[in-house]
């Protein structure tokens, strides 16, 4: 009875629910409440694609994502499982495959055959791997974890949030969501058309693990002598990679729905006998890889010769605390939205193009929206590349004499709009919310001269430049509900040495 | 049948217009041709003509009757909000008992104890089965040595007296200004109470309820929820110092109460304390003054902004509690606009040495 349910494929089904279900779990952990010390960027530092290109653009292998190498060597001896067994979009996308589609036989034929449009992904992961040795990184919009988590952390949590209720305390807003949540509703729906279109034909982690496949000792193997030719083993095939002829072991995802499928038993997974087929060999174009090579090349100064937060310093782009210096964050940063999971105050947003098209979905501080907790160190230890490096809350808010605060910016007053300085109102509610001690927002009383001719006092409001961090609650405080008339801008943010203002300090 | 009503003309236009003759065998050849698409409508009886017409007609009338009924004439026809108002939380006053007890000590529990106790005990002021809210302040991501929020011990103490005096539930709650759950986390004011056996009720962004307070600038405002929800009220405010209104006390306090854009009670600060404190009267006020924030309130951060001062006011005049609170803080009642008004509201009396109050030490 068991023998009869324990096949391979329900193995593999197994693991399928497991992968995904934690993959929600570790995200659903990724909050204050329930953080505690959790691996919450697992699946990230599984990604081999976005541990290989954050090695090129910063020559090391930081920290957990060396758990990468869990997945990289089994896959040099076993074959591409990660795509069938492991990857929670992969995963979403056969299962939404299965329930979008009621085909028939001879649709599935032709549905699972192979097709040259699969060559694409080898030719995106080539560009992303050229830039990331150039020195960009642009993995993040196309790895399918980093997508997967932007996709949940950005759009699907908060939307479910928004019918139960139960997943925030406050709604959760985030700046282009509807974006990202429709490239994830349209990848899934895009199985309507052609099952798993994102892993055969786009996804650059499929295409990475299937060129590390290529020489695996374990494939699925087909006896010539005992096949006849009848096809079976495409009707179910996930990768779309040919079982009924020379499998292309670059394609398959080790779904082992052919060996289940076969009537003859003639397909295995193991070693080669003394019948097995041979196996097609990696199906890219010479011309095309070079095409590709040099239209990378190419495009990378185009990039960088563009006006972007990291060549002109841009007062809207407020990073994280813990952030790196916006040149080697570009480098580090994957969009992968984990620091906008975890945020309290929902102040970290998706950057459009405010840093430059390179800095899309980059997290920034929008203090309209939220503010950074001062005593809050959260974002810097969920970051799984370091583009936000870890801070302890004495590095965060400082410590008096020897340890200097981070700060992300400085806030400015605007007079005009100020109720005190423009208005003659009382206010200074800046004042009574500014975290530092001592304040860094103080107040000096001012006897002016009414209309009417009467003279009362008001305090008015500055930033002492030198206590400020920039943490912009002040700013998302302000009565003044549409434009804050004090506001952040990143001057003066520890990250940088040329973004500075004041000769000391 | 005209030739320009068929659908084989418009190629053969095309080219009499370039010039050349009109190829007249095609013509013929289209006309031979007949249509594919033959299929032909079935022709209505009476029966099925009255039927359809019927159900058409029945649809237009009801579409009609709609347009009629759902005619506005203004853009948006919305029924009107519920407005609450506070309910009473007060019991009946007595002079048998002081409005105002002075406790000094440093364990909590027995100053609380001792302090209810001269008030006539907690039975006095909790009925068996009331649900009772209380609200301590708890608006900042701050530990309890800063300050900043109610100590921990005052408010898991009257949960658990509450609990005795066998109401049947105790909640507590707050409108932080940093994270709700950062603040109460790390005030230690969630875990105390956990502790004690009462329930800390988070405010989300829909938990609130248009409440009119009939003030002088404050009137329709969106209220925590929870405040309509129970039966008795205690106000556990800490005793600090606020740059603007001089001090934090415990009329100060239902600033906590509110949502919306309350920012902008800062313009009239004095008369918004007053109108909070006219509108809603507690069942009782503890004052947490052990521990006593003197600069860079509210909120702190520096523990040498921090005096013990080890006393606990409780009574059922905040004007008067208020007012004997200030000492803490080196200032006098003219320091304060808002004590004045709101003794001219009739919330309670400046005048403490004319009052009923008491004053003890449980070390």
């Amino acid at each position: 009875m068991i023998k009869k349910y324990l096949t391979l494929a329900n193995i593999r089904r197994i693991y399928a629910v497991f992968f995904l279900a934690l993959f929600v779990l570790l995200l659903l952990l990724t909050d204050f409440r329930r953080l505690k010390g959790y691996e919450t960027s697992l699946f990230l530092e599984l990604s081999p694609l976005v541990s290989l290109s954050t090695l090129l653009t910063g020559w090391g292998m930081y920290k957990g994502l060396v758990l990468s190498l869990f997945i990289i060597i089994p896959t040099l001896f076993f074959g591409r499982f990660f795509c069938s067994w492991v990857c929670p979009l992969g995963i979403l996308n056969q299962c939404s495959a299965r329930l979008f589609t009621k085909n028939r036989a001879v649709d599935d034929y032709r549905i699972n055959a192979y097709r040259g449009i699969f060559r694409l992904k080898y030719y995106i992961l080539t560009s992303l791997i050229v830039l990331a040795l150039m020195g960009a990184l642009q993995v993040g919009l196309f790895d399918p974890i980093a997508l997967l988590t932007r996709s949940f952390a950005v759009a699907i949590y908060p939307a479910s949030n928004y019918f139960t209720g139960n997943l925030y305390i406050k709604q959760p807003r985030f700046t282009g969501a509807i974006l990202i949540g429709l490239i994830f509703i349209v990848i899934l729906f895009a199985n309507r058309y052609l099952t798993r279109l994102w892993c055969r034909v786009l996804c650059p982690l499929g295409a990475l693990l299937g060129v590390l496949s290529k020489a695996a000792l374990f494939k699925v193997r087909r006896n010539v002598s005992k096949c006849t030719d009848c096809q079976r083993c495409m009707r179910n095939c996930h990768g779309g990679c040919d079982p009924q002829a020379y499998l292309r072991p670059h394609e398959c995802h080790l779904c082992f729905n052919c060996i289940e499928d076969c009537p003859e038993g003639a397909l295995h997974y193991g070693l080669a006998d003394a019948h097995s087929s041979i196996h097609a060999p990696l199906d890219i174009n010479r011309r095309r890889l070079i095409e590709t090579v040099a239209a990378s090349v190419i495009l990378y100064p185009v990039m960088r010769s563009s006006a972007t937060a990291s060549t002109v310093a841009s007062p809207d782009v407020i990073r994280p605390p813990g952030a790196i210096a916006e040149a080697d964050f570009l480098r580090r940063c994957i969009k992968c939205g984990e620091c906008m999971r975890v945020c309290p105050t929902n102040v970290l947003q998706p950057a459009m193009l405010e840093g430059g098209f390179e800095a899309l979905w980059t997290p920034m501080l929008v203090n309209r929206i939220g503010y950074c907790e001062h005593n809050c160190i959260l974002c810097s230890h969920v970051c799984p590349t370091g583009a936000l490096v870890p801070l302890s809350v004495e590095r965060k808010i400082g410590r008096r004499p020897d340890i200097p605060p981070t700060k992300i910016g400085t806030a400015f007053y605007d007079r005009g709009r100020c109720l005190p300085w423009a208005m003659n109102t009382e206010c200074i509610v800046c004042e009574e919310v500014c975290p530092t001690s001592p304040k860094a927002i103080w107040f000096q009383e001012v006897q002016v001269q009414l209309r009417d001719g009467g003279v009362r006092v008001f305090k008015r409001p500055f930033v002492d430049t030198k206590l400020c961090v920039g943490c912009g609650i002040c700013e998302n405080k302000c009565p003044v509900h549409d434009k804050a008339a004090i506001r952040v801008t990143s001057i003066g943010e520890t990250r940088s040495t040329t973004n500075r203002m004041m000769l000391r300090g | 049948m005209s030739i320009t009503g068929s659908r084989g003309l418009v190629p053969l236009q095309g080219r009499s217009e370039e010039g050349a003759e009109p190829p007249s065998f095609f013509l013929l050849l289209f006309y031979l041709m007949p249509s594919k698409n033959d299929k032909t409508e079935p022709t209505l009886s009476r029966r099925e003509f009255l039927i359809k017409a019927g159900v058409t007609g029945a649809i237009a009338t009801v579409t009609g009757a709609l347009g009629v009924i759902s005619y506005s004439d203004r853009p948006m026809r919305r029924s009107q909000e519920t407005i609450y108002t506070f309910k009473r939380y007060r019991v009946e006053a007595s002079t048998l008992y002081p409005a105002m007890v002075i406790a000094h000590g440093k364990d909590v529990k027995k100053m609380l104890q001792a302090a209810f106790d001269k008030l006539g005990g907690l039975s006095r002021f909790i009925k068996p089965g009331d649900r009772v809210l209380i609200k301590p302040n708890v608006g900042w991501d701050r530990q309890p040595e800063l300050a900043a929020n109610t100590n921990p011990e005052v408010v898991g103490a009257v949960v658990a007296m509450c609990l005795q005096a066998r109401a049947s539930e105790v909640w507590v709650t707050d409108v932080s200004i940093n994270d709700p759950y950062r603040s109460f986390a790390r005030s230690g004011v969630e875990a105390a109470v956990l502790k004690a056996g009462g329930k800390v009720r988070f405010t989300t962004g829909d938990d609130f309820l248009q409440t009119d307070l009939k003030g002088e600038v404050l009137k329709s405002w969106p209220v925590c929820r929870y405040f309509h929800q129970v039966d008795k009220l205690i106000n556990i405010p800490v005793l600090k110092h606020h740059s603007l209104s001089r001090c934090t006390l415990s009329m100060k306090n239902w600033y906590g109460v509110l949502g919306g854009s309350r920012n902008r009670l800062h313009q009239e600060i004095n008369l918004s304390i007053a109108d909070l404190a006219n509108a809603i009267r507690p069942t009782l006020t503890v004052m947490d003054a052990t521990r006593v924030l003197k600069r860079n309130g509210p909120t702190g951060g520096s523990i040498a902004d921090v005096e013990i001062a080890n006393t606990i006011i409780a009574g059922v005049d905040e004007v008067a509690i208020d007012t004997y609170s200030l000492r803490f803080l080196d200032l006098n009642v003219a320091d304060v606009p808002f004590l004045s008004i709101a003794q001219g509201r009739g919330v309670g009396s400046t005048d403490i040495k004319a009052i009923n109050t008491h004053e003890l030490n449980t070390d």
